[in-house]
């Protein structure tokens, strides 16, 4: 009991997050209006992605320093729940685009670099895929997940700042940038930001044992 | 074809002692040289390209936009290193890479490699932008600055290909693995190559894009530091 605690904070935090996202006021903003709710799950989705697929980063940092396979295991998994919170997040981001900008996919530079991004991550799992050799395959994905990392981070947070985003806060849009965060927002961003995150590693979790369950059957 | 392995191994004993990184670089050129087919290859790709591209657009020159222009030859550059670099791990058999172990480290050989396909990359980028010129007008209005755009745009593109084929090397399906490995993580670097030479191509004031260009010096400089550092892990499988 005592080691699920976190388990427990998730499916709080996220009913929560369920809640207060569709009950709690809203600061009243032009064009966005009551559509905002959805930074509590889309944005923060995108969040949880960010932090889960780090983490796969710093495992496979881990699993070339030292060779032990369960890092390596690790670090697929916490790719696999990051891919998953970035498709999440993609659908979420398309849902509101329909109703704010008037149409799925506007090719706003931050959703083309979403799509890029997680390209790349479906790079990764082929790759993956196609090695057999478990110690070689750790290796050569262990590699590619930090050089997809790298590429990652210039295409999410540079490069869209450098045009015209139609996302909010961006070029002239009314936004919830952090520094015009409400209060408001802030008491249901943040714990929905842990809630996903926590969700992310408990599925990880599931198949990391899965995994480790069917090693040990195989040897 | 074995008499070619045994110079080329006679050539690296006797050399290497003196300095490995350029051995290896001059070991690169030479066997490019004599393997001038492979070489010729590349060119005559990177001809058949535009004529493919001429053609499509009504064989007439000036009929597009300095944007399409623009647009279109970088995807033929992007094609192009894709297929020259490609070969840079793929083509060399298993015994040769394990004899170069033996011999190098592995950071030396990287660089080595990176070097060569840089080097290698610029002249073809620029043999490509003559005969891209001939065939479909040359609307570059700042020409020096588009230069300088191609050569570290040619530089960046290199060096992710070959990282990104020593990784693919190593798996069964290499050459498809090769396209879907780096056309994603290519394009940061593409997009910043496309607008600064679309900025070289207006003629506008280069105190404008110097934010992108550091931007592209940066991509450069991560791309090959994790060359460097992630190399020798590769290497020892």
């Amino acid at each position: 009991m005592k080691k699920n605690w976190w388990k427990i904070l998730a499916i709080a935090l996220l009913i929560y997050t369920i809640l207060a996202g569709m009950l709690l006021d809203v600061p009243r903003l032009s064009i966005l209006n009551e559509t905002i709710r959805n930074q509590h799950f889309h944005v923060t989705m995108w969040f949880g992605m960010i932090i889960l697929l780090t983490g796969s980063m710093v495992y496979a940092i881990k699993y070339l320093s030292s060779g032990n396979l369960d890092f390596d295991d690790k670090s697929i998994a916490l790719a696999n729940s990051g891919i998953l919170f970035g498709v999440l997040g993609l659908v979420t981001g398309m849902l509101w685009a329909k109703y704010a900008w008037g149409d799925w996919w506007s090719g706003d530079p931050k959703q083309n670099s979403a799509a890029i991004c997680l390209l790349i991550y479906f790079a990764y799992q082929i790759l993956r895929n196609s090695l057999t050799d478990e110690q070689q395959r750790g290796r050569i994905s262990g590699v590619f997940n930090i050089f997809a990392y790298a590429a990652m981070i210039p295409l999410l947070f540079i490069l869209p700042r450098m045009t015209d985003s139609l996302h909010p806060g961006n070029g002239g849009n009314p936004g919830f940038n952090f520094y015009d965060l409400d209060s408001k927002l802030r008491v249901v961003f943040y714990p929905a930001v842990i809630g996903w995150t926590l969700l992310g590693v408990w599925i990880a979790e599931l198949k990391l044992r899965s995994k480790r369950i069917t090693r040990a059957l195989e040897d | 074809m074995v008499s070619r392995l045994v110079a080329n191994i006679i050539y690296l004993h006797r050399h290497m002692k003196n300095s490995s990184l350029i051995t290896l670089i001059k070991k690169e050129f030479l066997s490019e040289w004599r393997q001038r087919y492979a070489l010729n290859g590349i060119i005559l790709y990177l001809a058949s390209t535009i004529f493919v591209c001429y053609m499509s657009f009504n064989l007439k020159v000036g009929i597009i936009k300095p944007i399409t222009w623009n647009a279109l030859y970088w995807i033929i550059i992007l094609f192009t290193a894709t297929n020259a670099v490609a070969k840079s791990f793929i083509q060399e058999s298993q015994g040769r890479l394990l004899y170069y172990y033996s011999l190098v480290k592995p950071e030396v050989f990287i660089i080595s490699k990176t070097i060569y396909y840089g080097l290698l990359m610029i002249v073809m980028a620029l043999i490509g932008l003559i005969f891209y010129s001939f065939v479909m007008g040359n609307p570059v209005q700042d020409l020096p600055f588009f230069l300088v755009v191609v050569a570290f745009g040619s530089l960046g593109l290199s060096s992710a290909l070959t990282m990104v084929s020593a990784i693919a090397s190593k798996a069964p399906n290499s050459h498809t693995l090769v396209a879907i490995l780096s056309f994603p993580t290519l394009i940061p670097l593409l997009l910043i190559v496309i607008k600064l030479s679309k900025s070289a191509l207006d003629g506008l004031d280069r105190s404008g894009s110097i934010d992108e260009f550091v931007t592209l010096l940066a991509i450069n400089v991560i791309t090959f530091t994790l060359s460097y550092l992630l190399f020798p892990y590769l290497w020892r499988s």
